[in-house]
């Protein structure tokens, strides 16, 4: 229940941004989700794609520095609350988060958390009763086939 | 005025008998004290006694900054410990200082060489003068503070920093001369016109030196202050601050040769150059006691005229610097090798990330940019994580160069690279 998170370091400079989604492009690699970190002078691109190992060779091959994560993706409906009470059991479990993003179309969305311990977060979101996105499925989010 | 009239208007005969004489005298007594250059000398086939005066300079075996390394700390001084009344050190190359050593007479004779430069740029007993240069192991703060102290000046210790603080001691002292670095000077100078204040102060005269500056600079400062400004220059391992300085007619530095013996050299072939010519300049210690140097290769690039100055001194002038013939960078006075950099950066790891230095002058204060490429070792998707790398650089950098430092985060490969050997530093002041 363990997914590869790609993580890309972007200095704050025109067009770098574009030449990452340009290398993943190019290699017929899909975005799912993302989310940006930025700093005064760089940022940090994380992104759950269709190939995650592939999509770090790419950029590796472009000369980026890039790396996999161990994140987890949360399944989670639309209703009120519900990320309130996700947060509070993983603090329950004396977990951090140490950041999160989320992906929400459909009916249902889609919590991407890098906590700091991946599996004792996995064990205690499952045992709360939550709904895991496998790898196989998390890389294909929303995607049509 | 002319402090030394004897010394400083002394014919060229007068003068290189003087010289030829110290000069005996001072290998002899090295040859006995300084095991290094008994070795070397010893090694060339020459005794003191083939050593009979200037003439046969030549002879005797350079000195590098490499030397005084290898015999780190106190290895190349000629007296006892009990002897020495004061240690001083500049940064090195790899991290380990170069240590200097003065006997209570290589201090009065230094007092006496900051006495005449501070003479020659018209300050007097009378004046009130500001020291703006650091205090402590650089020679800068506590060589003119002596210098000028022996000339009966009021001494105002202020050492660096805090513009707001030497701005307000300046007005309410009523301060008539500053010394410190060129650049700073511009900065107080630019500061005191912002306050509007340029009309509360009483300054007149400034010395300035420890980093390479143009005529055009002096003008600037000349015309922003109104005030009169002259250059001062020296190195620790042959004194520290005045060891050469210029006159009112601003032609050309004048060395103190009764002490400083100086050479002009091809830095390639190690011939002497002819006057006018551009080399390297060397110098031989002619009085010290505690760290006497036999011909030491100060990397500096200048050149040597033994004309009369117009002043109506006679002894010799180093043009304004020309550059350096290694990679030694000036950054607020402080003297920074980019491989001092290398190594500190290599504490980080088994081998260093690719680097840049960027220096540049911002209000006219020197700044130090290193540009550090993220590889993926280094690489985090934690900011904190990248912000404590960041920190950790800058720290680390700090501690070693002994200045401030700002470290930014590049993306691998982008630190220009020609020939596959990245461009380790780019200097963008321009010194006009």
């Amino acid at each position: 229940m363990v997914i590869k998170q790609l993580s890309v370091f972007i200095e704050n400079r025109e067009g770098r941004l574009e030449k990452v989604t340009e290398t993943l492009a190019k290699n017929e690699i899909n975005i799912v989700s993302l989310s940006l970190a930025d700093t005064a002078e760089y940022g940090v691109l994380r992104l759950i794609v269709s190939d995650p190992i592939k999509g770090k060779q790419v950029l590796k091959d472009a000369e980026f520095s890039a790396m996999l994560t161990d994140v987890i993706a949360i399944k989670l409906p639309h209703n009120i609350g519900k990320l309130q009470k996700v947060l509070t059991d993983i603090v329950a479990a004396d977990l951090s988060v140490e950041y999160m993003y989320t992906l929400a179309t459909g009916e249902n969305a889609s919590l991407i958390v890098k906590t700091s311990d991946t599996e004792k977060a996995v064990d205690t979101l499952i045992h709360c009763g939550y709904e895991l996105f496998p790898a196989e499925d998390a890389y294909k989010i929303n995607c049509e086939d | 005025m002319i402090w030394n009239e004897t010394k400083e208007c002394m014919s060229r005969d007068e003068l290189e008998a003087l010289q030829s004489a110290r000069l005996k005298k001072m290998v002899s007594r090295v040859y006995h004290n300084v095991e290094f250059y008994r070795k070397k000398m010893q090694a060339l086939g020459i005794e003191p006694g083939d050593i009979r005066g200037i003439e046969d300079l030549n002879k005797l075996p350079f000195t590098t900054k490499t030397d005084l390394r290898d015999n780190y700390p106190f290895g190349l001084f000629a007296i006892p410990q009990s002897e020495v009344v004061r240690i001083h050190a500049s940064s090195g190359t790899t991290g380990k200082a170069t240590v200097v050593g003065y006997s209570r007479k290589d201090i009065e004779i230094w007092q006496e060489c900051v006495a005449r430069a501070l003479c020659m740029a018209g300050i007097d007993s009378k004046d009130k003068i500001q020291i703006s240069y650091g205090y402590g192991m650089f020679t800068g703060g506590l060589g003119v503070h002596y210098g000028a102290e022996n000339l009966g000046a009021t001494v105002v210790p202020m050492s660096v920093g805090n513009t707001k603080k030497q701005i307000t001691m300046m007005q309410d002292f009523g301060v008539t001369a500053i010394a410190c670095t060129p650049s700073y000077l511009l900065h107080i100078a630019e500061a005191l016109e912002d306050a509007d204040a340029i009309g509360n102060i009483k300054l007149k005269k400034a010395i300035c030196g420890a980093e390479p500056w143009t005529e055009n600079m002096r003008r600037e400062i000349e015309h922003k202050l109104n005030i009169t400004c002259h250059d001062i220059y020296g190195l620790s391992e042959i004194m520290g601050p005045g060891v050469a300085a210029d006159c009112e007619c601003h032609n050309g530095l004048h060395v103190w040769e009764d002490h400083f013996l100086p050479e002009v050299i091809n830095p390639e072939t190690l011939e002497p150059c002819a006057p006018g010519e551009t080399g390297e300049l060397v110098f031989t210690t002619l009085t010290k006691e505690a760290l006497p140097l036999f011909r030491y290769r100060t990397k500096d690039l200048t050149s040597i005229t033994y004309d009369k100055c117009e002043c109506g001194r006679t002894l010799a002038r180093i043009s304004r610097f020309k550059g350096r013939s290694d990679d030694m960078l000036i950054i607020r006075g402080v003297n920074v090798f980019p491989s001092q950099v290398e190594s500190a950066l290599l504490e980080m790891g088994e081998t260093s990330p690719h680097y840049q230095l960027i220096v540049d002058r911002v209000n006219n204060l020197d700044t130090l940019e290193v540009l550090v490429e993220v590889e993926e070792r280094f690489f985090s998707d934690e900011i904190r994580k990248l912000e404590g790398l960041t920190n950790k650089i800058a720290h680390t950098l700090q501690q070693a160069l002994g200045i401030a430092v700002k470290v930014k985060l590049v993306e691998p490969r982008t630190i220009e690279r020609s020939e596959g050997k990245a461009k380790r530093v780019i200097d963008k002041r321009k010194l006009i």
